[in-house]
């Protein structure tokens, strides 16, 4: 199992170092200068010129790699163009707010979506099923936005029991941080939780099918243990997948869900200095989120031992 | 359904008293929470001219002289001062009792400092710069600025409203203007709360406890600069359907830009009031690429402006008719001292069969005309669609490309041939006193290879604003003012294609909002 792990860590620095010369040419090769943004609107070329001199922008592609790359190796992501701040300075100031939208996000789809799914199968045909399914489907399709937008009208604007937007630290004030993370969390949430019922549904069915289940209830069990114990603990691999896969989803869906709710997390971050051209913010923030991705990964290939003992690294 | 809404209701308070919350009832009390219309990033108001970092400077950074309501200049860090040697040195001499915010004396190193610095960035600076001989201090209160040359722009370059000379303590102010400052101690109404930054989220600055405000009302961008909030809080939103929300959910108090088709909306909320702190408003501009045909040739420039209906344009990007006007045919602003509508005579009704006219006569040939579209910026998206539609109806063949405003920054930066990534027009706006002038109005300067993006080119032009800005007499002024306006509309360094208000969005329990061409936030009460 450790070398297991140690060839599997050292298997990501090469996807990360084709990540990173990726993300460093796109973003070189698009179209853009942040540059032009600083010198502000009324700027004439030669003040853009100036300012593309003054932050290094003018130099051949290779050399500003190369320097980037020395800076990377020895663990400096660099500096932000605008603020001058160190980049991993930046990602680390905005990781609490998308760490909790993540969690209560994730805690909420599998909170939900796994009973759901055990029994639309459990009911396969009945209208329990039916609705289940017609609700996920509804879930899946509406897009995020309008979820939240739907939700602050709603909650916020039409009952005024939760907050329209922003962020309030746990440490700072715990009622406020709940209270703030209500509307984003099922906003995000939705999508997620109706993914991960479909896929335990239909896996959950496979495997009330198979023999042993058969055999379990047949020995007298009762019906809560057999879903559980034996069916939900053997359907529960292809779960696990979808619920490390939908990592990616819910990166993507964070984005959105920042914006819409003003939540200064690591999502707006990358929106801004995409927007902004803010290049060693973008290259930071991809190679962190690539990196997280990469562990998660691994994580759960790890948990599959767990849950299936037949499976050995 | 009312009694669970009531229970949450009474629960979410029961605990609030608990905890923390009631600290934060009360600073909200004493807190000015503002949307603003872009993320805080550069804090040095020389280095970039970007309009958010001039709102921020304006809060902790004072300025020699400012603007009244009138478009005159006032004294404002200055007590006054003379002009001596038949108009050749201005003698200026600071109040007494100014401090920085690190408690050290305002004087009048700190002003040389300054002033130097900044003229080597600001267009205007850097207009008087050219005539400028030197620079002196007399005493710590008292500094002489020696002309080469007489120039009759000195007071109202020191007073401009945009880009001004923010005064730093002399150490900071010896900075490079090639290189940001780093420290942000002004001798302004607020000071900058460095360690609650967090930008693209929330900047916060608190009421400054030492600020001697003038004794004068505060009118436009000058008097007395009265700090009424403890603190002011800037938040980041760039949603704006979330910034509109937040409003009328009362968790924030100033919206500083509001999109203009929101205005409606906000207006049947009770609890929400619309300001107009713009007495000039915004000029839209059309702004062909001069380096290239055919916009090369004025005929060009001028069959473009025969294309122009303002209302169109206007009823397009603002929509509501109490927020802008039908036609102005001013490049310096309707409403300001400078506004004279000569020459525009045969542009006020578009007229087609003109524009094809002057288009063949300009040598146009149905060449593919690059117009940049940038699709993330409403009103100039808006515009440039009424733009293209107009040239087609006269039968010219538009390249539209559609791309980000952050793209359409640097394309039109780009000196390259139209068919090698240049491009022939685009659309920008421009407001407030500096655009009333004519040194001052960026978009009008026509120097060729100094001008903005387009590169206006008519040095005729230039010299007679020249003579303008030499001329002191305001009554000796107006016909050189009124020649100018002539030839500009024939040469067309850009079209005007309107001009309106953008108003803020306030709730209802704030009071004491300038109309000071741009949000500011002295003055303001919260009741």
């Amino acid at each position: 199992m450790g070398s297991y792990i140690a060839r599997r860590i050292l298997a990501t620095l090469p996807v990360l170092g084709v990540v990173a010369v990726i993300v460093f040419l796109l973003l070189r090769l698009s179209p853009g200068d942040p540059a032009a943004i600083i010198a502000g609107d009324h700027a004439t070329a030669d003040d853009i010129a100036q300012i593309r001199r003054e932050l290094g922008l003018d130099r051949p592609l290779l050399e500003q790699f190369i320097l980037w790359l020395g800076q990377l190796l020895s663990g400096d992501f660099g500096n932000s163009i605008y603020l001058d701040r160190p980049v991993l300075g930046l990602i680390a100031e905005r990781v609490e707010p998308t760490l909790a939208l993540s969690l209560t996000t994730m805690a909420f789809a599998i909170l939900l979506a796994i009973p759901a799914g055990v029994v639309a199968a459990w009911r396969a045909g009945s209208w329990v099923d039916q609705a289940f399914m017609a609700l996920s489907v509804l879930a899946f399709s509406v897009p995020v936005f309008l979820i939240g937008y739907g939700l602050v009208m709603g909650l916020s604007l039409g009952l005024d029991i939760l907050p329209v937007q922003g962020f309030v630290s746990l440490w700072d004030d715990p009622l406020g941080f709940a209270a703030h993370l209500v509307l984003p969390t099922v906003a995000l949430g939705l999508v997620y939780t109706a993914l991960l019922a479909r896929i335990t549904r239909a896996t959950m069915l496979e495997t009330l099918n198979e023999d042993f289940i058969r055999t379990a209830r047949a020995k007298g069990l009762a019906e809560p243990r057999v879903l559980i114990l034996h069916a939900l603990k053997n359907a529960s691999v292809p779960i696990v997948t979808t619920i490390g896969t939908g990592i990616a989803l819910l990166i993507g869906g964070v984005v959105v869900t920042e914006s819409v709710f003003a939540i200064p997390g690591i999502g707006r971050l990358t929106i801004d200095a995409v927007l902004q051209r803010d290049y060693p913010v973008i290259q930071g923030v991809i190679l962190v989120i690539a990196g997280i991705y990469v562990f998660v990964n691994l994580a759960i290939d790890l948990t599959y031992s767990l849950l299936d003992p037949r499976i050995r690294y | 359904m009312k009694f669970i809404t009531r229970a949450i209701k009474a629960g979410l308070v029961a605990v609030s008293l608990l905890g923390p919350g009631t600290a934060l009832a009360q600073d909200r009390a004493s807190t000015l929470r503002v949307v603003v219309h872009a993320n805080l990033q550069i804090l040095d108001p020389v280095w970039t001219t970007a309009f958010i970092t001039g709102r921020h400077a304006y809060l902790i950074y004072d300025t020699l002289y400012a603007m009244n309501s009138r478009f005159e200049p006032r004294p404002q860090m200055a007590e006054g001062h003379e002009v001596l040697e038949d108009g050749l040195v201005y003698r200026i001499r600071l109040r007494e009792g100014l401090r920085f915010h690190d408690g050290n004396p305002v004087r009048a190193q700190d002003a040389v400092a300054s002033l130097r610095r900044w003229s080597m960035r600001d267009a205007m600076g850097q207009r008087m710069a050219s005539v400028t001989a030197s620079i002196d201090v007399v005493d710590d209160r008292t500094f002489e600025i020696r002309l080469k040359e007489q120039w009759g722009l000195v007071i109202e370059t020191l007073a401009k409203a945009s880009n001004p000379a923010f005064i730093m303590p002399e150490r900071i102010a010896q900075t490079p203007p090639t290189t940001q400052v780093t420290e942000t101690i002004g001798s302004g109404p607020f000071i900058f709360v460095r360690e609650e930054w967090r930008p693209g989220n929330v900047v916060v600055y608190r009421r400054n406890p030492d600020y001697v405000p003038r004794d004068e009302p505060a009118d436009y961008m000058s008097g007395g600069k009265r700090a009424l909030v403890e603190r002011v809080e800037w938040r980041y939103i760039p949603d704006h359907n979330t910034s509109l929300a937040a409003l009328n959910a009362g968790e924030i108090d100033y919206f500083e830009a509001p999109p203009l088709d929101f205005i409606a909306s906000l207006e049947r909320n009770r609890n929400v009031r619309i300001v107009k702190i713009d007495p000039l408003g915004t000029q839209g501009a059309i702004r062909p690429n001069s380096l290239f045909p055919p916009f090369n040739d004025p005929r060009a420039r001028q069959a473009l402006a025969h294309l122009v209906r303002q209302e169109d344009y206007m009823r397009v990007v603002v929509g509501n008719p109490q927020l802008y006007q039908a036609f102005c045919g001013a490049f310096f602003q309707c409403g300001s001292g400078n506004e004279t509508t000569v020459g525009s005579e045969p542009f006020r009704q578009p007229n087609v069969e003109r524009a094809k006219e002057l288009f063949r006569e300009a040598g146009y040939k149905g060449e593919p005309i690059v117009v940049l579209q940038p699709t993330d910026r409403a009103q100039y998206n808006a515009a440039t669609m009424v733009l293209v539609q107009s040239l087609r109806r006269a039968g010219v063949n538009v390249d539209v490309q559609a791309m980000d405003w952050s793209t359409l920054l640097s394309r039109r930066a780009s000196r390259n041939p139209p068919d090698q990534g240049g491009y022939h027009i685009f659309i920008t706006t421009h407001g407030g006193p500096d655009t009333a002038m004519p040194v001052s109005n960026s978009w009008f300067n026509s120097r060729c290879d100094r001008a903005n993006p387009g590169w206006a080119c008519d040095m005729e032009l230039d010299a007679m604003v020249a003579e303008w800005a030499k001329e002191s007499d305001a009554e000796k002024r107006r016909p050189i003012l009124e020649r100018i306006h002539r030839r500009a509309w024939e040469t067309l360094p850009y079209i005007p294609f309107g001009q309106y208000t953008q108003p803020v969005a306030v709730r209802s329990n704030i009071h004491g909002i300038l109309a000071a061409g741009m949000p500011v936030y002295w003055n303001i009460e919260k009741r």
